[in-house]
């Protein structure tokens, strides 16, 4: 009796690490392994392209779209930060093709020799692309990057509880929203919110300045319920928060759920930004990827993506061509007076570090 | 040993041998190499030779984080044998049906990924979430708590994830304890406590190292619990690795970390490994 519990219990046991490990082969598996290696002159028998993109970018009927058009599936995997998706790159043989980088991260990667270069004959589409988003410093000659999806960084808020629309982003240190205040998980963004709150340029990259806002962060914390760039918009839908330092796409779609849900750029102002599909230097189906990309800035599926995604497309006629609703939401398209007061985020080069020390300081504490 | 029998254990090691050596000695012994080496600008590594990476470690911005985890990871420990022992014990002591009706509840979380089970978790402790609309539907509060990221959310996170893991070893221990050794105590006029003092408790103490040793360290080092219920505030050693590798890159200082992790396992880990060999013979 007593030997046959004991063999019993083995069995259980064994079988419970064979399930821990199952899982976690599963869990962890490499989402990206390139099947087919090859040139592009190969690129014709490869079925698959590897795209690797914000987890808000994800719309399956748009990917679907593509492989009935040509036959080549896209495998997904993503990222919620510009620092993720470049640690995750410069990591080596990553087995993406095409990536989402926003602008300043578009500089950085080229420096690092990780971008192959645009092949412009392969990418007609590009035609149609904004021209206030073309000429900028990341890019300057147009050499890599295809603008996607652009907006704003603002306060997304519940306006059953906070009546008057705010003006400043000093709200986000109004003691009577303690704990629930959300920030963007995603430390240029956040110091680049409180060098703007502060009067200076979101680039700065005078380590007192910096220093300064890492005061105002640190004085912010015991506010702030989370820092989180992927689920405030389900923290305001909940009620967790009421107040969020939010990407204006999530906020519109926070906003289709809960109708008391507002969005607003501050009068201080803060980014603009237009994250780019880019093709890694590595990738070894670069006539699959762009022809891709040129599928994804078609004025169609750029039309159809702006509105299930809720993000302004790079596509200038899709602004026109969208429902009303959409054209008309402030956290999708921006009013040219929003626009005005912008800035756009660049590299900030050897003050990165202060950037780093400076977060991880204020996350740690 | 004679040489033939001694030939054969070297081939049946021989896979074990190449995986450990594959998957866990060559991996460690570059991040080693690594600790020693500097970021570059963009976070790549640099090749320099450096001790900078472990002096940092002692910069007192970190101290919060060890003493956090450490602390996080005892009180888990404590919390899941005072809650697994008394568990194991009537699993141990029921009838066979019973054991493993019991059992297999235990076991039944498993089916389910840790990483779902952590997001139910989410949903039961947010603020318009069950416990708090339960509560105030009771009238026991008024106000929602505030439950999710916070370090409790992680505390209970931790508890409920390695629970399994203090009582499966707890009950192999106290079922080999014959139930007549109790009687025998009994007889001799000892009361239940004394029992459970001088008997259940000894005898069950290699149960109880391994439990402890089973839940400790993973809660050290525990990354989906902090991450999803601290939500970005309660920062621990395996969050704090991940910052290092993902959002800084600064791999060298964050294979630093990892063997501190290490060596603070190897503190708790071997006197307590050698404690229960003593308790063991």
């Amino acid at each position: 009796m007593h030997n046959f519990n004991q063999s019993k219990f083995l069995r259980y046991w064994l079988t419970v690490h064979l399930l821990f490990l199952v899982g976690m082969l599963v869990g962890c598996g490499p989402s990206g392994e390139p099947s087919l290696p090859g040139d592009i002159s190969q690129d014709v028998g490869a079925k698959e392209l590897f795209y690797f993109t914000w987890s808000d970018y994800v719309d399956q009927e748009l990917l679907d779209g593509f492989e009935t058009q040509t036959g080549i599936k896209v495998i997904v995997d993503t990222f919620s930060s510009n620092e993720e998706l470049l640690a995750k790159v410069q990591s080596g043989a990553t087995g993406y093709d095409v990536v989402v980088p926003s602008d300043f991260m578009v500089s950085i990667m080229a420096k690092q020799g990780l971008l192959a270069k645009l092949d412009h004959a392969r990418v007609p589409n590009e035609q149609f692309i904004e021209p206030f988003l073309r000429d900028l410093p990341f890019d300057p000659q147009q050499e890599y990057a295809l603008p996607y999806l652009w907006g704003t960084v603002g306060i997304g808020y519940e306006s059953s509880v906070i009546e008057t629309p705010p003006t400043s982003w000093n709200i986000l240190w109004d003691a009577r929203y303690k704990g629930r205040i959300s920030m963007l998980n995603d430390q240029r963004e956040v110091f680049g919110m409180a060098l703007r709150s502060l009067g200076h340029s979101l680039n700065s990259q005078d380590p007192l300045l910096i220093e300064q806002a890492k005061q105002k962060l640190m004085a912010q914390k015991s506010l702030v319920k989370s820092y989180t760039s992927d689920s405030f918009d389900h923290l305001l839908v909940t009620g967790d928060i009421v107040l969020a330092h939010a990407w204006g796409g999530p906020i519109a779609r926070a906003m289709q759920e809960r109708a008391s849900i507002k969005y607003v750029v501050p009068q201080e102002g803060g980014t603009i930004w237009t994250d780019c599909l880019v093709v890694l230097a590595t990738s070894p189906r670069k006539a699959m990827a762009f022809q891709f990309m040129n599928y994804l800035i078609d004025t169609k599926v750029a039309q159809m993506t702006s509105e299930r995604l809720l993000f302004a497309s790079a596509n200038r006629l899709v602004k026109d061509r969208v429902a009303a609703a959409v054209r008309n939401n402030p956290a999708v398209y921006p009013t040219e007076e929003v626009i005005a007061r912008m800035e756009w985020m660049v590299d900030a080069g050897e003050a990165m570090r202060y950037y780093d020390r400076a977060w991880t300081e204020l996350k740690v504490h | 040993m004679n040489n033939s029998s001694l030939r054969q254990s070297s081939v049946l090691l021989l896979p074990t041998l190449l995986v450990l050596g594959l998957f866990f000695c060559i991996p460690v012994l570059l991040m080693f190499g690594v600790s020693f080496a500097s970021r570059g600008l963009y976070g790549g590594i640099e090749w320099t030779f450096t001790f900078e990476n472990y002096q940092r470690l002692a910069d007192p911005l970190y101290w919060t984080i060890y003493g956090r985890s450490l602390f996080l990871a005892g009180t888990t420990t404590i919390v899941c044998l005072a809650i697994g022992f008394p568990l194991a014990y009537v699993m141990a002591r029921s009838s066979a049906r019973m054991q493993t009706a019991l059992l297999v509840l235990v076991m039944i979380p498993f089916w389910t990924n840790f990483l779902v089970r952590t997001y139910a978790w989410m949903f039961l402790l947010r603020t318009e979430g069950l416990f708090n609309s339960l509560f105030m539907r009771l009238g026991i509060l008024d106000t929602p708590l505030e439950l999710l990221y916070t370090n409790g959310a992680v505390f209970i996170g931790l508890v409920y994830g390695y629970l399994p893991f203090m009582i499966l070893p707890l009950y192999v221990a106290i079922e080999r304890i014959r139930p007549s050794l109790e009687e025998a105590a009994y007889d001799l006029y000892a009361s239940s406590f004394s029992v459970f003092r001088h008997v259940v408790i000894p005898l069950a103490k290699p149960g109880i190292v391994a439990g402890c040793i089973l839940v400790f360290i993973p809660s050290l080092g525990a990354f989906i619990t902090p991450h999803l219920l601290g939500g970005g505030q309660s920062m621990m050693l395996g969050t704090l690795i991940q910052h290092e590798f993902l959002v800084v890159r600064d791999w060298p200082f964050g294979s630093a970390i990892s063997f501190l992790l290490m060596l603070l396992v190897l503190v708790v880990g071997v006197p307590l490994l050698k404690g229960r060999k003593l308790w063991g013979s």
